[in-house]
């Protein structure tokens, strides 16, 4: 196997003593970020970026990713033993898991969380390994009418897709595009909507928002909250991991269709959300008492954190193979990379194997390593809770400050920030999705880049998007997926007709 | 429940807003009003894209097409929710802020604002030093020699991260020169 091989030399690249020590750093700083209240994945990975800024690139990226198994790991911790959700994704593992710790039996969810989690990622890892090679080489093929048209899914299947109201997902994603045009044009070379402001000149720049509108806006959120918790604490010892591991079997069938669930769920963007929901519920319809979920069933901790990280991890799959997150943070990662001076895409697996390679075996280890941490050291980080928030709140946002002058040494990026931290804040309120602004801002330029080179290559005929098979399906399907409401609408109206 | 008391953490919150403060404004009222603050965004954007040239040349599009037609989506968008919320029956609004509620968030977001505003002319880690310890003491209302020491523990963590670690330089305003750089 030509994966296989690879892998190995992934691990070739990782087995310094560097970036071992870069690893545990960013897993010990992934689960803190996780436990504390009002900061999780893509908070965590946006703050603490600027730490990579100066890295070479396979550091960075691996210290990166494991700010994010870390944190993932971390929210587990709060909605166990505090019945406090780090992340939305949390929220199905409160359900069982909090009772659990009622019942005294906090050691034996956390375990079974960090274990679920590990296998989800594991499986997760596992199809990285051997499909995203593959997507990439095809994807080599790809001209800009292609990549325009994966492009145009990705917004599509957002609106078509998402829960929110449609017009809020619109308006959200159109500012996230309209912001990415601003500054200088680089096809026609002309300035775009900077009304004569050199600051205005650069652009918006996806990180300074993404700090804003996840960082600062998530502390102005929090604090809005009465802060005062009351929970378990929780000693994990070698006998309880035993027990729970030799329990583990039984339930193969939970783990594996949650697996598929978060993998699934990952690559499309359906995210991590409705993969934990999605992997919880299924677990309870195919269970023979299903009235024992929700009051401290092993099971229900099982099946959600498996899809939840799951689809956490697989949602790196696009980002690598495409230069397309799957998820938030993977949106953060990919801004990263272009940080770190590389281009995302599927040329990434030619031009810097050892940079992709790194990253997947890091996966792996960061995963194993991640585990073991938990298991251990779980009194030490439920103890961070006890921390007051009037400490925490401003050391963050200091580490924001620092993350969005560090970008580009600008302190208009400041004020930039502070706007999108309002922004953020009125957004989540009133319902508007941050994340396909998170995408848009991402994703904007290099669409309307592949759109205009496609028009140029055509000379300006749109038949080029359905010019072949390949091409005209993806944008036939972009089109569906955009309209999908209105089709099951109209279809529902039609068939109770027929009947 | 069965735990014992020793196995639990408590964390109190004194300051926590009241549950029975008045609203300050419904999700309704704001709803309108970012559509609103949007719609005029768009148009604004939309004109200058308008005159940056929205046209179709014979290579494709010129550089304001995208821009124009996105502020014309963003446009629709907005009055579609604003018209969406003047159809609706209306109903008792859901409560966007309560006043005790804004009182705490600007309690974060006025000394974030001040901290921005000195760090031009402090430079960031006195400014940062300032800030945790200003909010820890007036704020959290934690003992003044711990919230003193926890911000100058902080700032120099922070330095000695970032400054010497990782080759990241931030504004040190007068003390800019002390470090000769």
């Amino acid at each position: 196997m030509e994966a296989f091989g690879l892998l190995l030399y992934g691990f070739s690249v990782l087995l310094t003593w560097k970036i071992l020590a870069l690893m545990l750093v960013g897993l010990l700083l992934g689960i803190f970020v996780g436990v504390l209240p009002g900061l999780g994945g893509p908070n965590g990975v946006a703050i603490l970026l600027p730490l990579t800024f100066t890295m070479d690139p396979t550091s960075a990226i691996v210290m990166l990713s494991c700010i994010y198994w870390g944190a993932l790991f971390g929210g587990a911790i709060t909605s166990i033993l505090f019945n406090i959700p780090g992340e939305a994704w949390s929220v199905a593992t409160t359900f069982d898991g909090y009772p659990m710790a009622q019942q005294g039996k906090a050691a034996e969810a956390l375990t079974a969380a960090f274990t679920s989690s590990f296998i989800g990622s594991f499986v997760a890892v596992l199809l990285i390994t051997f499909l995203a090679p593959g997507i990439a080489s095809f994807a080599l093929k790809f001209g800009p009418p292609e990549f325009f048209a994966v492009y145009l899914l990705t917004f599509c299947s957002f609106v078509g897709l998402g829960r929110e109201e449609k017009h809020k997902t619109i308006i959200s994603m159109s500012l996230g595009l309209l912001l990415t045009g601003v500054g200088l044009d680089t096809v026609s070379g002309t300035l775009r909507m900077t009304f004569g402001s050199s600051d205005l000149l650069r652009g918006v720049n996806f990180l300074v928002a993404v700090i804003g509108l996840f960082g600062i806006s998530e502390i102005l959120l929090t604090m809005e909250e009465r802060l005062a918790l009351r929970g378990h604490s929780a000693k994990i010892s070698l006998r309880v991991v035993l027990k729970v591991w030799k329990e583990m079997p039984r339930y193969w069938v939970t783990l594996l269709r949650s697996s598929a669930i978060g993998c699934w769920l990952g690559i499309t963007p359906g995210g991590a959300i409705a993969a934990s929901f999605m992997g919880y519920n299924l677990a309870k319809r195919f269970a023979k008492d299903k009235d024992s979920f929700g009051k401290g069933r092993i099971e229900g901790v099982f099946a959600p954190e498996t899809a939840a990280h799951a689809s956490g991890t697989s949602a790196l799959l696009p980002m690598l193979a495409l230069g397309i997150p799957g998820s938030g943070t993977a949106a953060i990662l990919l801004g990263g990379l272009m940080v770190w001076g590389l281009n995302p895409g599927p040329l990434l697996f030619v031009e810097h194997k050892d940079f992709v390679w790194g990253l997947i075996a890091s996966m792996y280890l960061g995963n194993v390593v991640g585990l073991v941490i938990v298991l251990t050291t779980v009194p030490l980080f439920a103890a961070v809770l006890r921390v007051p928030f009037a400490a925490i709140a401003p050391m963050i946002i200091v580490s924001c400050a620092i993350g969005a002058f560090a970008i580009q040494n600008a302190m208009f990026d400041i004020w930039l920030m502070l706007l999108f931290g309002v922004v953020g804040y009125a957004f989540k309120k009133i319902g508007i999705p941050l994340a396909p602004l998170t995408l848009a801002l991402v994703l904007g330029n290099r669409a309307e880049d592949s759109f205009r080179l496609s028009m140029i290559g055509a000379n300006g005929d749109m038949r080029v998007f359905w010019s072949n098979g390949l091409v005209g399906s993806i944008t036939t399907l972009a089109l569906l997926l955009l309209f999908w409401p209105v089709i099951s609408k109209a279809w529902n109206m039609i068939r109770p007709a027929a009947r | 429940m069965t735990s014992k008391s020793e196995d639990e953490i408590v964390v109190e919150d004194p300051t926590a807003p009241a549950s029975d403060s008045p609203a300050v404004a419904t999700k309704r009222t704001v709803d309108v009003v970012v559509s609103l603050l949007l719609l005029a965004l768009a148009a604004l954007l939309g004109f200058d894209n308008w005159r940056t040239g929205m046209g179709w040349d014979s290579t494709g599009p010129q550089a304001g097409y995208f821009p124009f037609y996105l502020s014309v989506i963003l446009a629709v968008a907005c009055l579609w929710g604003i018209a969406k919320e003047f159809l609706a029956r209306r109903q008792a609004g859901e409560t966007f802020v309560t006043r005790a509620q804004l009182r705490r968030v600007l309690q974060v977001f006025v000394p974030t604002l001040f901290f921005c505003l000195a760090m031009q002319w402090l430079g960031l880690y006195v400014a940062s030093f300032l800030l945790v310890a200003g909010f820890m003491i007036f704020i959290g209302r934690i003992a003044a020699w711990k919230s003193l020491l926890t911000a100058l523990l902080f700032s120099l963590i922070m330095f000695a991260t970032f400054e010497i670690a990782f080759d990241v330089i931030m504004p040190k305003g007068a003390l800019e020169a002390l470090f000769g750089r």
